[in-house]
């Protein structure tokens, strides 16, 4: 008896300290933000408000994180997220790794994983994962600092991952006089199978086919800065952005090294880091600058965003609309932190909270756009200029912030990230 | 200057040859290098094949381990939440949360250690997993170390609750790091102990514990001299053992893993009140029978030693010498030095011991190539030294990226170190200069606010615009705003522009006054001033009349300026010769066409006002 009682007592230190090791584990489901806007005349700051029921597990990969994406499901599965792909950088050896999140049924008392991340395969990359991007179900894109784009492309029989394509000298510089070209970092990749289009610190463009050896287009000189970021606005048409402050709207039809169309903040020239655009409406363009500012931009109508939020303290590194319920945004910042935005409209809590607060100047403060109200149905709530309806509620997904998130993907109800303190976190259930 | 407490221990670098060849060497803030040189100690000596290799010699080897990455990025997350407690907390609270910390970083180091421990036994049989192996005891070392001085120095556990804690430690340590059987405490099975250890605690006072033991030690006493016993020399042994009898104890040395172990049975026997003061009594006489002469203690059983006489310093100096990282002690130190426990200890050091260990192990951190960023928290925690340190180590990080020196700049911005932030810019404006990449580098001697190298930039552009006749990166010349009076010559540059803008959209009486402007008031550079009157000429040739009149005189003002300023030089070549007749018949048409305007503005103006 004695004897049980006093290992019923060691048991539960240790199970104290099994506790502690959970701690630290499972710590990012203890706290947890939730951010509301407070009303002001200028940029509006956000004001904090607490959330349980957040994240998962982390998973420590050895590496510092710089990309994070889900493979694309099957068309017309039901199935979410399982598989996502992780890009590192800043060591001496870097890696293109797939993981695998198992299956379900394995949730914790937190509604998080515990660990059950599964290293699948890695594959050793030359230089910095400087983006990713899956081309298909099997394919994915790397970009590197060393100005080299590959394809690596899985095999699931054997869990193994193999060069399939690669441009070696994508993104390079021309010396002054000189002949000699030295690589130059590819910046950002973007793809819509079977087009590729990369975008470098050369300030060039690239567009790849997967089938072909060699660039089918190229616009030397493109940017006279670096540009940062590309996306697909409607094939094809692309959208970049420098770091000057610029998004630029290149039309593949046309021939020259000039752009159809410049948007641009003013004055500030602050650097833009990440565009991304809205999955229905492809006028809708979310950028994120180096001072950790979101801008909505309407590439319809002016030459300057619709609108300016204040967000993150440092740069913004990635912004994503939800691929399938657009009126959410992701964005991540160099401060550490992961930004949940909604701004569907037709919240009861919200709109009490709004009448609570009982103002009613415009939320989306810095409104450039005068809008007509005739196709307010079909306005997107990124655009809406109403102030009674226009709400954004923002919620903080990582309460200890301490380094970088370098990068994050949305699928479904699945959210992963990567960060500087080399972890990556998961979540199955962001609309929970 | 202090004395040694062990001769340093020399480190042999492979390769070079001491003997042979002269060495030289130079510190670096983590790191030294070491390299031959090529002088000859004997003169005319036969010429010995040197080295070609300049040697990194690096402190530090833990943090190049992969494993312990994970030790590093999980323990800098508890390191910043530390030091956020702070102040606002008193008394229990705050010690729970130091207790819960301490917890937090023992369970980080259990990971690594589960972890590495996998590795070892997957690579039994290799030098590596040898290598996991050892790093296994000397994280279960570390974990040993770290939960006694948590008891002792964190916890504070009074005499009673003491020797909990103490069964606890060496329980955790014995079952689970040596991997012995978890139940060695149960094979003295006391079966009479029920009544002791059945006592509601929580109840009883201290003394009345006492006294009840005092009468259950005595009667196993009365049973051992009556010879209860006597008949089975097992159960006379147990009761010896359970009397706490040293000899007897000793007797089941093999059941007791080391001397701490044989310690807290002893005091569990014997002692079970003791006081925290009284302890370094019994373990420094539990050492020595349980040695009993026949081996010298080792580090480890040194470092244990002065945790039981409470003597922190030691602790902390005897941890720096035997353990191959920083990170122990750095993080150790940081702990009790929030425990307020080393304010006495302040004057051994140049600045302070927290403060000296926290930036050791954080040198250690930034001369690894991807493991900086955590080094500059723990900067930010030291305030006498950090900066300082941190300013040193920050300029040295290689910029492969820009997205790399972006991280760097917001470290220095946000701690307004401008010096830095200058000097990050300038090496990104150069490199972007050497690839011909005017725009970027124009940008970044706008971001680092550098006039000299904004002109020099400038300068370039101006003077591809001359070779070309044409302007390239207009998407950024465009746009320069207010950076642009940054230098006069940036400045002449997006105004210069400017011009050729208006004049592309055929705003020409703008155009004309912008171009004159710039001479007059001096923002052009004089060397440029020919080719800003050769852009007049096709405005002097334009239809209507563009310069008025008083605008033409001061181009013929700015015109004589440069023809008379013009120095003579000696001995004129053929080439000189040859420029100089373009130059002359420039001036001939400039002056012509400026002639003729006047004559048309004058005409103009004067009928103007007569009409």
């Amino acid at each position: 008896m004695v004897l049980q009682h006093k290992d019923g007592h060691a048991l539960a230190l240790v199970h104290k300290d099994g506790h502690a090791l959970a701690l630290v584990q499972s710590r990012l489901s203890q706290e947890g933000r939730r951010i509301f806007f407070a009303f002001g005349a200028g940029l509006f700051v956000p004001a904090l408000r607490t959330e349980e029921n957040w994240l998962s597990a982390a998973t420590v990969p050895h590496q510092k994180i710089s990309k994070t994406r889900w493979r694309p499901l099957p068309p017309g599965s039901l199935q979410t997220a399982e598989t996502f792909a992780t890009g590192s950088w800043d060591n001496e050896e870097n890696y293109v790794s797939l993981w695998s999140i198992g299956d379900f049924g394995n949730l914790d008392s937190d509604g998080g994983f515990e660990g059950d991340h599964q290293l699948l395969c890695s594959i050793k990359h030359h230089g910095d994962v400087m983006d990713l991007q899956f081309l298909d179900q099997e394919r994915i894109v790397a970009a590197s600092s060393t100005g080299c784009v590959t394809i690596f492309l899985h095999h699931p029989n054997n869990q193994t991952l193999s060069v399939s394509q690669q441009w070696t000298a994508a993104h390079y510089h021309t010396g002054p006089g000189s002949p000699s070209c030295s690589n130059a970092p590819c910046t950002g990749v973007v793809c819509n199978n079977p087009e590729i289009v990369t975008v470098g610190e050369d300030g060039r463009i690239n567009l790849f086919r997967a089938d072909h050896k060699e660039a089918v287009r190229t616009i030397d000189n493109a940017d006279s800065s670096t540009l940062h970021a590309v996306t697909f606005l409607r094939t094809p048409e692309i959208l970049t952005v420098n770091s000057i402050g610029q998004l630029k709207i290149w039309d593949f039809r046309q021939q020259g090294n000039e752009p159809t169309q410049i948007l641009s903040l003013t004055g500030d020239r602050v650097p833009l880091h990440c565009v991304d655009r809205h999955p229905n409406q492809q006028h809708v363009v979310a950028t994120g600058g180096q001072d950790g500012m979101l801008s909505i931009w309407d590439v319809r109508q002016g030459t300057m965003p619709v609108s300016l939020l204040k967000a993150h303290e440092a740069e913004m590194w990635e912004v994503h609309f939800h691929p399938s319920n657009p009126d959410h945004l992701f964005t991540c910042s160099e401060d550490g932190s992961l930004w949940h935005w909604d701004a569907s409209t037709d919240g009861p809590e919200k709109s009490s909270l709004f009448h609570q607060g009982g103002r009613n100047s415009t939320f989306l403060s810095h409104t450039i756009s005068n809008q007509a109200n005739v196709h307010q149905s079909l306005i997107s709530s990124w655009l809406s200029t109403d102030p009674a309806k226009d709400r954004i509620e923002i919620t903080s997904l990582l309460p200890n912030r301490t380094l970088s998130v370098n990068s994050l993907d949305v699928l479904g109800p699945c959210l992963v990230c990567g960060t500087d303190a080399e972890a990556i976190y998961v979540t199955r259930q962001l609309f929970s | 200057m202090e004395e040694f407490d062990s001769e340093p221990t020399v480190t042999w670098i492979p390769g070079v040859n001491s003997q042979k060849k002269q060495m030289c060497f130079d510190w670096g803030p983590g790191e030294m290098l070491v390299c031959e040189t090529s002088f000859n100690r004997k003169e005319k000596s036969e010429m010995v094949a040197g080295c070609p290799f300049i040697h990194i010699i690096r402190k530090d080897i833990d943090v190049y381990s992969k494993i312990l990455r994970k030790l590093f990025n999980e323990s800098h997350g508890i390191f910043v939440g530390l030091q956020r407690i702070e102040e606002e907390l008193t008394g229990k609270s705050r010690k729970a949360q130091l207790v819960r910390v301490s917890k937090n970083y023992r369970s980080v180091i259990r990971a690594c250690m589960e972890e590495m421990h996998q590795f070892a036994v997957a690579d039994k049989d290799s030098a590596r997993g040898r290598q996991f192996s050892s790093q296994v005891s000397i994280l279960s070392a570390m974990e040993l170390i770290w939960n006694l001085c948590e008891i002792l120095f964190i916890e504070v556990a009074p005499a009673g609750p003491l020797l909990l804690y103490l069964l606890d430690w060496v329980r955790l340590h014995v079952c689970e790091v040596d991997n012995l059987s978890a139940d060695v405490l149960g094979s003295e099975n006391p079966s009479k102990h029920e009544s002791f250890w059945n006592l509601p605690g929580n109840t009883q006072t201290l003394t009345e514990l006492e006294l009840r033991w005092q009468h259950w030690h005595e009667e196993c006493e009365r049973h051992l001299q009556d010879g209860t016993f006597a008949s089975n020399p097992h159960l006379e042994s147990l009761c010896k053992v359970l009397l706490g009898d040293d000899a007897a104890l000793l007797e089941q040395k093999e059941l007791l893993s080391n001397w701490y172990h044989f310690l807290v049975t002893r005091l569990l026997y014997s002692q079970p009140t003791v006081k925290p003061m009284d302890l370094h009594l019994y373990a420094q006489s539990s050492l020595d029978l349980f040695l009993g002469g026949e081996s010298s203690p080792e580090p480890l059983d040194n470092i244990l030693m002065a945790a039981f006489e409470f003597d922190i310093h030691q602790v902390i100096k005897e941890c720096s010498l035997a353990l191959s990282n920083w990170w122990f002690v750095a993080h150790l130190t940081d702990l009790l030095d929030h425990c307020k426990l080393l304010q006495s200890h302040n004057l051994y050091f140049g600045s302070n011991m927290r403060e000296f260990l926290l930036l050791e192990y954080a040198s250690g951190l930034f001369a690894h190539h991807s493991l900086w960023q955590l080094g500059v928290d723990y900067c930010d925690h030291c305030p006498e030294l950090g900066r300082v340190s941190l300013e040193l180590h920050i300029e040295r990080i290689p910029l492969t990226t820009e997205q790399k020196a972006l991280k760097v700049l917001r470290v220095c911005e946000q701690r307004q170190m401008t010096e830095q932030v200058r000097s990050i810019c300038k090496i990104l404006a150069m490199k972007a200069v050497r690839n011909n990449r005017l725009g970027s580098a124009l940008s970044w001697s706008i971001r680092a606010k550098d006039a000299a190298f904004a002109t020099l930039v400038s300068d370039r552009f101006l003077r591809d615009y001359c070779e070309r006749g044409c302007f390239s990166d207009l998407d950024l010349i465009d746009n320069l705003g207010p950076a642009m009076m940054l230098s006069d010559r940036l400045t002449f540059l997006g105004k210069y522009r400017e011009f050729h803008r208006l004049y592309g959209e055929k705003r020409f009486v703008d155009a004309a006054s912008l171009l004159l402007s710039l001479m007059t008031s001096q923002i052009a550079p004089r060397s440029f001033w020919m080719t800003l009157l050769t852009d007049a000429l096709p405005l002097l040739e334009q239809k209507q009349v563009i310069f008025s009149a008083e605008q033409t005189y001061e181009l013929l003002r700015c015109l004589e300026d440069l023809t008379s300023g013009r120095p003579l030089c000696g001995e004129p070549d053929v080439q000189q010769l040859q420029d100089d007749d373009i130059e002359t018949t420039k001036v001939e048409i400039l002056r012509l066409a400026l002639a003729r305007n006047l004559a048309r503005s004058i005409i103009k103006e004067g009928s103007l006002e007569g009409s």
